[in-house]
């Protein structure tokens, strides 16, 4: 079987990205939670998969939303994979990273950036999160807009918690919801309440 | 309308096809480059593109297009047998098949193309034809004549 070598495809790829036609750009990185997909456009990081997702699937949805010209080059996502690291690690609070919100609109959009706004270590109820986005009522929509997060981790929607403390829900599973907000000691305030 | 995949998913499925094709068609040397040319064409205009039913046979069309302009731009001389071989020989990587390569790199182009995108890629004929921008008969007729040569050449 005749293959193209490494070095061939890397370099169409570096030329690819020199023309600057790598719409979106992805690599699957490794986090302590299982494996992780990054996504970035040239505006910035737009998706991210949490381990129980389908990273194929999510690529398919990145193709007909945002560009089919969708390409692996884990070297443009370095300083992501470098800012979540530290993250996991407990090293850093604050992602310092440009991101791409056009996977959102209306809204969701509103929620996404309200919950972008709470900080390390702390939570907040879907009702407060969607004051903030402008409709108090809309509690339930809030929560799709949680749901739908293209960007979790780095837009902490595992920050958000049903009034009175419970978990509520999470796109990588609850546990992973709970070892995050362990890990930031959101949680011991929780406990007793 | 199909979706169009991830040009990832493209590149993984197709690369293997253009890169035997490009070798039977320019040589070993001249193939990545003409590969990374073909890829760059397909991904330029893959947002374009309004039918993603046959994407090999969309990229071995782009292939051939550019193992014509790398002939062209090496003024048309087929590849010596012997300097095909040779770029294989020094690493001591001697694939079995090089010198049946050699031989079809040494065959006149439509013939070569031919060739390359039968047993290459195991296209089959009307798919080489759309390829070549010809007939399945013609095609047909390139492949016979292509084949004819390397059994009399290759005894």
């Amino acid at each position: 079987m005749k293959t193209a070598t490494d070095t061939t495809i890397n370099n169409f790829k570096a030329r690819a990205a020199k023309e600057g036609l790598l719409d979106v750009a992805y690599v699957h990185a490794d986090s302590p939670f299982g494996p992780l997909l990054l996504a970035q456009t040239k505006k910035g990081l737009v998706r991210v998969g949490l381990p129980n997702q389908d990273q194929d699937e999510l690529l398919v949805d990145l193709a007909a939303r945002v560009s089919p010209r969708v390409l692996e080059a884990p070297a443009e996502l370095d300083a992501v994979r470098r800012e979540l690291d530290l993250y996991f690690e407990g090293k850093l609070e604050r992602f310092d990273l440009p991101l791409d919100w056009s996977l959102s609109d209306g809204f969701r959009l509103r929620v996404q950036r309200a919950i972008n706004r709470i900080p390390y270590g702390q939570t907040r109820s879907y009702t407060e999160v969607a004051a903030k986005a402008g409709n108090e009522r809309a509690v339930r929509a809030a929560g799709t807009a949680c749901g739908s997060n293209p960007i979790p981790l780095v837009v902490p929607c595992h920050r958000v918690l049903r009034t009175g403390g419970a978990l509520g829900g999470y796109g990588g599973g609850l546990p992973m919801k709970r070892a995050l907000l362990e890990m930031e000691g959101a949680l011991e305030s929780q406990v007793g309440s | 309308m199909t979706p169009l995949p991830p040009f990832q998913t493209v590149l993984d499925e197709h690369s293997g096809a253009v890169i035997a094709v490009l070798r039977g068609a320019v040589g070993r040397e001249g193939a990545d480059d003409c590969f990374q040319e073909t890829f760059l064409a397909a991904l330029r205009a893959y947002p374009r593109l309004d039918d993603a039913r046959n994407l090999r046979g969309w990229l071995l069309t782009i292939a051939h297009r550019k193992a014509i302009d790398h002939h062209r731009a090496n003024g048309r001389r087929p590849i010596p047998v012997a300097e095909s071989v040779e770029v294989a020989a020094p690493d001591g990587i001697s694939e079995p098949d090089d010198e049946l390569w050699a031989a079809v790199g040494a065959l006149p182009p439509k013939q070569r193309a031919a060739v390359a995108l039968r047993y290459g890629s195991d296209l089959p004929h009307s798919e080489i034809a759309a390829a070549l921008g010809c007939s399945p008969e013609a095609a047909r007729r390139s492949l016979h004549e292509g084949l004819k040569r390397l059994r009399k050449e290759l005894g």
